[in-house]
C-alpha cells in the first residue's frame, strides 16, 4: 500500500502537469529590454539621464504643437484635455479636476505618461531632456514646482505633489474574499 | 416588444442589390431569383421568402440576417465622443436589451480604451510578449510559443468601472451596456511566470499594451498567480482588434481597465507602480480604495427593459444577467411589485465564476402599473444592494443622486406603465 502511494506520487511528479517549466520562450536581450521598458515607478530608478526646466518646457510646448490641442499653457479649449488646473492651488487636491496626473502622489507618473504617450501621432519620440522639460513646465503652470527648478533623475522623484500623503493605501487582495471585509454588498 | 427595425428588403427589391453586386454589404439577397420562384410556384409549395444566394463571402465568413439590426452605441460616459475629434474610440456600449444567453457576440462586445486611443493593426507574426522585472529570467514569447503551452478556456465577463446607472438613461444599453461576456482561450499567467521564475520580492505586476498610448495598469501578484489568463482566443476565434488582437490579459472580476489589450509586456515589481491608469484608482478613504479593484455582485433585467413595450397583459419571461467579481452567482431573485416580495428566479445554466449568468422568471402581468427589479447573491455570500442599503451602510443620508462607492452594483428598477411601456425606474 505504502509503495503504491509512492509510485502514484512519482508518476504525478513526472507528468507534465506538475512540471515546473516547459522551456518555451526565449531569453529577452538587454537591448530589447532597454527599448521596451518604459515604465517609470515611484522611485524613478528607470529614469534616464537628462534634465529640463519649465522655461525650456514652455518653448517645447509651442514647438512640439502641444498648444494646438491642449491650449495655451495647457488651459484647454482645444480637442484634447486641459492640463492646467482652473481651480488653482488653494483648492484641496481631492476637490480639483482630474487633469494631468496632478492628483498622483509621484511626479514620475507625469514624466512616464508624457514620454510614452505624447505627442499625438509621434508617441515615444520625445528625448529624455524634452520629457523632463515638459514635465517641469506642466508642474510649474500648476504651481507644483518653481520656474527655475531643474528636473532630472534625482530631483523628479522627490517633487512634492499636492496630494502629499493624503491617500489610502490599497489593501492586499486575496482570492475568494469579499471586496471589503465586513461589507455585505 | 422589441427595438425598431429598418428593413432593407424593399430597398433591395428596387435593384440596389443587383447594382451593388452580390456582396456582403448588399445583404446578398437575390430578388430576381426570388421573383422567378414566385412565378414557378404554381400548385406546389410556394416559398414564403426570397432566397439568399451563396457567395464567396458568405461561404467563408457568415453574416447575421439583415433583419437583425442590434448594434453598439457610443457611450456618453466621461463626456467624450466615439470617435472623437482625433478618430479615437473611447467607450462603446453593448446592446444588452437584445442579448440572449450569456455570450456576447464579439462584434457586439463592449469596447473601452485607455483614455481614448487608436486600435493598433498588429501582425501576430511580429507580436511578442515580454515578461521581466522581479523574475529569475526575462523571457519573450511569440504567439506560437504561447499556443504551445497548456491552454484554458473560460467564460468571463469584463465590465467597465464607469458602468453606472442613473435616472437619465433610457435603455439598458445606456445604463448597463459597458459589460459583456465572452469565452476566452489562452494561457494562465501563472504558467508563464513559472517559466520565468518569480522572485520572492514580487508583490505587483504591470501589464502594458501596444496601442499608441501604451496603456498600463498595476495589479497584485496574488491575482496573477490565481486566475489571470493571457488570452489569444475569443468566442472560438482569434480576439477581434477592438478587443485586443492578438493578445490581452483577462483579470477575472476586476474592473475593465485592468484587462489590458494588445498586451506586449509584463513587468514584475515590488510596489504599486502608479501608472497613468493607476492614480485614478486612488481614494482618500481606505474602505473606498478597497472597493476599486474587484467588482461586486450585480444583476439587471434586460427584457423587458427601458424603451420596450409589453403589448398586453399575460405571461412574459423576465430575463436578465447576473455577475460578480467575487465568484459564481448562487441565486437571483426578481420582484414584480417594486421590491415588496422577492421570488427566486431560474438560473439558466451552471453559473461560471466571474461570468454573466442568465436568469429568467415567468411573470403574469395583470396590466397594472408596477416596478420590476432583480438582485443576486454570489458564492461568497455578497448580496447586490439597493442604493438605499448602501447609503445606510455608509451612514450617509440617501438622496436620489446618491453615488454608490466602487463600481455601481446597485439594483436597477424598471417601471411598467399601464400602457405596457417600460421606463427607467430611477427617473
Amino acid at each position: 500500500m505504502g509503495s503504491l502511494r509512492l509510485v502514484t506520487i512519482a508518476l504525478l511528479l513526472a507528468s507534465p502537469a506538475f512540471a515546473q517549466t516547459y522551456g518555451v520562450g526565449r531569453p529577452t536581450t538587454a537591448e530589447e529590454l532597454s527599448r521596451l521598458d518604459i515604465s517609470i515607478g515611484p522611485t524613478g530608478e528607470e529614469l534616464p539621464p537628462g534634465h529640463g526646466t519649465a522655461k525650456e518646457g514652455a518653448q517645447l510646448f509651442q514647438r512640439k504643437g502641444c498648444v494646438a490641442c491642449h491650449g495655451k499653457a495647457g488651459i484647454g479649449g482645444g480637442p484634447a484635455p486641459a492640463l492646467q488646473s482652473k481651480k488653482g492651488q488653494d483648492v484641496p487636491i481631492w476637490e480639483r479636476e482630474r487633469i494631468l496626473p496632478l492628483t498622483a502622489p509621484f511626479a514620475t507618473t507625469v514624466w512616464d505618461y508624457i514620454h510614452r504617450a505624447m505627442p499625438l501621432g509621434n508617441e515615444g519620440t520625445l528625448t529624455a531632456d524634452e520629457a523632463y522639460a515638459l514635465t517641469a513646465y506642466l508642474l510649474f503652470v500648476n504651481k507644483v514646482i518653481p520656474e527655475d527648478e531643474v528636473l532630472d533623475k534625482q530631483s523628479l522623484p522627490k517633487v512634492k505633489m499636492p496630494i502629499g500623503d493624503d491617500y489610502a493605501r490599497l489593501p492586499a487582495w486575496k482570492p475568494g474574499t469579499p471586496r471589503l471585509q465586513g461589507y455585505p454588498y | 416588444m422589441g427595438s425598431k427595425q429598418t428593413s432593407r428588403r424593399e430597398l433591395l427589391k428596387g435593384g440596389a442589390a443587383l447594382a451593388g453586386g452580390l456582396t456582403l454589404t448588399s445583404g446578398a439577397i437575390a430578388p430576381a431569383l426570388g421573383q422567378t420562384h414566385d412565378h414557378m410556384a404554381m400548385g406546389g409549395a410556394p416559398n414564403d421568402y426570397p432566397m439568399i444566394m451563396g457567395s464567396k463571402e458568405l461561404i467563408e465568413y457568415g453574416q447575421r440576417s439583415h433583419y437583425v439590426t442590434s448594434m453598439r452605441m457610443a457611450h456618453p460616459m466621461g463626456g467624450r465622443a466615439s470617435p472623437d475629434a482625433f478618430g479615437k474610440v473611447f467607450h462603446l456600449a453593448s446592446p444588452l436589451q437584445d442579448s440572449v444567453g450569456v455570450v456576447t457576440p464579439s462584434s457586439l462586445h463592449y469596447v473601452a480604451t485607455t483614455r481614448g486611443s487608436y486600435m493598433p493593426d498588429i501582425d501576430p507574426a511580429q507580436h511578442t510578449l515580454t515578461i521581466h522585472g522581479l523574475v529569475d529570467r526575462a523571457l519573450t514569447f511569440t504567439m506560437e510559443d504561447l499556443k504551445r503551452l497548456p491552454s484554458v478556456t473560460r467564460l468571463q465577463f469584463i465590465e467597465c468601472a464607469g458602468n453606472r446607472h442613473n435616472g437619465q438613461q433610457k435603455t439598458v444599453q445606456e445604463s448597463h451596456g459597458m459589460t459583456s461576456c465572452a469565452e476566452w482561450t489562452g494561457v494562465l499567467l501563472s504558467t508563464l511566470l513559472k517559466e520565468c521564475g518569480l522572485k520572492g520580492s514580487a508583490t505587483w505586476f504591470v501589464a502594458e499594451g501596444a496601442e499608441e498610448v501604451k496603456g498600463a495598469s498595476s495589479m497584485p501578484i496574488a491575482k496573477a498567480m490565481d486566475d489571470c489568463v493571457i488570452a489569444y482566443g475569443m468566442n472560438g476565434e482569434a480576439i477581434r482588434p477592438q478587443n485586443g488582437f492578438p493578445l490581452r490579459i483577462l483579470v477575472p472580476g476586476f474592473e475593465g481597465i485592468f484587462n489590458t489589450k494588445y498586451l506586449r509586456r509584463i513587468k514584475v515589481v515590488d510596489r504599486y507602480y502608479m501608472n497613468y491608469n493607476d492614480f485614478g484608482h486612488l481614494d482618500r478613504k481606505p474602505e473606498e480604495a478597497a472597493l476599486s479593484f474587484q467588482i461586486g455582485p450585480k444583476s439587471v433585467i434586460t427584457r423587458p427593459s427601458g424603451g420596450q413595450l409589453l403589448p398586453g397583459r399575460g405571461y412574459y419571461e423576465i430575463s436578465g444577467l447576473a455577475w460578480s467579481g467575487g465568484g459564481a452567482i448562487r441565486t437571483v431573485e426578481v420582484s414584480t411589485d417594486g421590491g415588496k416580495k422577492w421570488n427566486r428566479a431560474e438560473i439558466k445554466a451552471t453559473p461560471q465564476r466571474m461570468a454573466h449568468t442568465r436568469f429568467g422568471y415567468m411573470w403574469n402581468w395583470d396590466g397594472n402599473e408596477t416596478e420590476i427589479l432583480s438582485r443576486c447573491t454570489d458564492e461568497i455570500g455578497q448580496v447586490q444592494p439597493t442604493r438605499e442599503q448602501v447609503a445606510q451602510y455608509w451612514n450617509v443620508p440617501f438622496e436620489r443622486d446618491y453615488r454608490v462607492p466602487g463600481l455601481d452594483n446597485s439594483v436597477m428598477p424598471w417601471r411598467i406603465a399601464r400602457d405596457g411601456s417600460v421606463t427607467n425606474g430611477l427617473a
